[in-house]
């Protein structure tokens, strides 16, 4: 379980003070994975630092199963970063390693006898994957075996929690999906809390249980996957089920509707469509499961001089959002 | 003249120069051990206690920094040499030789070692060290299975091109009394005219050189697992820029 409280992070820059984190506060439960997405200059690499301690926050609190991280010293600090484990989006193996030492190299720091720490990095190695890549050094493999290595030796020194700092940012759309069904299937394997930080949309929908919107260093919009991709109009789920720009044809209403679990399966629309006598013209639509939930955003038009009203009433009585294009969701 | 008698029978040669060799070999060896024993915890302190290091020390930072600089580019080594004479006589008890010229050897070549030191720990890039932070390392730690393992190509590079200045430090040594080639080139090539003495002497010099420039190339491809060729197929050199004055 990882615990954010109120974290703040100001940097100064000459007479300036830069707020690069204006209190962060977030909550993962064991054994889930949250994600925390948000542009570049979000403050995403800060809280990374601010987390592991690698910078130290200027107010807040971060805990991990309790215990305390922000006022830990030292020995106590190393003793709190061996809890978590960290992957980083360029793996940071060390080159003078092969895969075997590296994976062993928490191992060692706290002084592991050396057979048990080969065997155990050879068994994480075999984890992964990587069975037989015990001898190659990082620079003979690809960028995804390197990340696999580098996920093993976040896991060799036993740690309640998976921080992922872009994980798959640096790595093609198969090598990302591999690694992806690798962190899901751990986290579900060995009761890991994740942390999964990105700016790819792709990494919230395939493994994330819960997800948060970062901006200007504040949580915007925050929730369970489903919770937020069902919330029409919010930014998080336009981002989750984009719809392209499209122009409307004449002068006809506009109308976005979301669909959500079981009335995405439902024929809500066509049925729409021949109780009002009406032909419904689809501009645009995004149909995505999310945690193993259907969700539909489409953008619609009714004909010239419809009436829009008896028709968005009827679709929301059947549980569908729908919201006129331009507005706010209503 | 039959250069093969002259090279059997010249003093010079038979006499003096196998000793020479055995003295310039010895200030080098002994002041390039000296050197990598203090040069190099000197460029670690160098590198962590700069602004943003693992432990920054603003002030004793730039002392050590200043000192440095100060000793490697403002005293010409062959003054740095002549003012240390009363402090080797302290510390080997004789003013002249091979040993005496180690001290000025080993104090002049520390600072010039120490940067190359500083400049090659700068290689390792900051997400490594973040890694080994975050898996909970000591910063003696950091040092030792981060900085050094991950920068040896470069430390390596470094004791070769401090090696081959020591190589022409050892020859200006022999000037002030320090014996080897140096102070047979000069005693024979320069006071008695002697050509073939001079020529054997400058040939031996770059024989010495290119020596250590190929071992030390080779021993640096050795250690570098940075390619994917593996290591020591690929040629490579890793030649920090030598700031030489002479």
């Amino acid at each position: 379980m990882i615990t954010v409280t109120d974290l703040r992070k100001v940097y100064r820059q000459g007479d300036r003070e830069v707020v690069a984190l204006d209190g962060v506060s977030l909550q993962v439960p064991k054994g889930s994975i949250h994600g925390i997405v948000g542009h570049s200059g979000a403050g995403k690499s800060t809280l990374v630092r601010c987390l592991t301690l690698l910078d130290a926050p200027t107010s807040g609190s971060v805990s991990i199963n309790g215990a305390e991280l922000s006022s830990a010293h030292d020995a106590d600090l190393r003793a709190a970063r061996r809890r978590i484990g960290m992957i980083f989006q360029h793996a940071n193996l060390m080159d003078s390693r092969t895969a075997l030492a590296n994976v062993a190299h928490p191992l060692e720091i706290v002084r592991s006898p050396k057979r048990q720490a080969r065997a155990k990095a050879a068994e994480l190695l075999k984890l992964v994957g990587l069975e037989g890549f015990e001898n190659a050094y990082p620079a003979q493999l690809s960028g995804g075996q390197k990340q696999r290595v580098g996920i093993a030796r976040a896991l060799a020194s036993d740690p309640d929690v998976l921080l992922c700092d872009e994980p798959t940012s640096a790595l093609d759309p198969k090598t990302t999906d591999e690694i992806l069904v690798l962190i899901k299937d751990l986290t579900r394997r060995l009761q890991l809390t994740v942390l999964v930080i990105t700016h790819e949309m792709h990494v919230i929908k395939r493994i994330c249980d819960s997800v948060s919107l970062l901006e200007g260093g504040k949580i915007v919009e925050h929730g369970p996957l489903r919770t937020v991709a069902a919330d029409l109009g919010s930014k998080l789920s336009r981002t989750l089920l984009p719809l392209p720009a499209a122009e409307p044809l004449g002068s006809g209403v506009v109308l976005e509707v979301l669909f959500s679990g079981d009335t995405a399966s439902a024929p809500v629309l066509s049925a729409a469509a021949r109780k009002f006598d009406l032909d419904l013209n689809v501009l645009a639509g995004s149909v995505e499961s999310l945690d193993n939930a259907q969700f539909g955003h489409l953008r619609i038009q009714l004909p010239e001089g419809a009436d829009a009203g008896p028709v968005v009433g009827y679709l929301r009585d059947q549980g569908v959002s729908v919201s006129f294009a331009g507005s706010e969701a209503a | 003249m039959n250069l093969i008698e002259e090279l059997t029978t010249n003093p010079g040669i038979t006499d003096a120069l196998p000793e020479a060799i055995v003295e310039t070999l010895l200030m080098v060896s002994v002041s390039g051990l000296f050197t990598l024993l203090i040069g190099l915890p000197l460029g670690i302190f160098l590198y962590t206690s700069a602004p943003g290091g693992l432990r920054p020390m603003r002030i004793t930072n730039h002392i050590v920094s200043d000192v440095i600089v100060n000793i490697t580019r403002s005293i010409p080594f062959a003054i740095l040499m002549i003012s240390l004479i009363p402090l080797a006589r302290v510390i080997t008890g004789s003013s002249i030789g091979p040993l005496a010229a180690c001290v000025s050897l080993t104090i002049g070549t520390v600072p010039f070692f120490a940067r190359l030191v500083e400049t090659a720990l700068r290689d390792v890039s900051s997400g490594k060290i973040d890694a080994a932070l975050v898996l909970g390392s000591t910063r003696m730690q950091i040092v030792s299975k981060v900085l050094v393992p991950e920068a040896l190509p470069g430390l390596v590079a470094a004791l070769t091109t401090t090696l081959v200045t020591l190589v022409g430090y050892s020859a200006m040594a022999g000037l002030t009394g320090g014996g080897g080639l140096g102070q047979l080139a000069y005693n024979y090539g320069f006071q008695r005219f002697d050509t073939t003495v001079m020529l054997v002497t400058i040939v031996l010099m770059v024989i010495l050189v290119q020596a250590i420039q190929w071992i030390g190339d080779g021993m640096s491809r050795r250690v570098d697992h940075r390619s994917a060729g593996g290591a020591g197929r690929k040629a490579r050199r890793h030649e920090p820029k030598a700031a030489v004055g002479l």
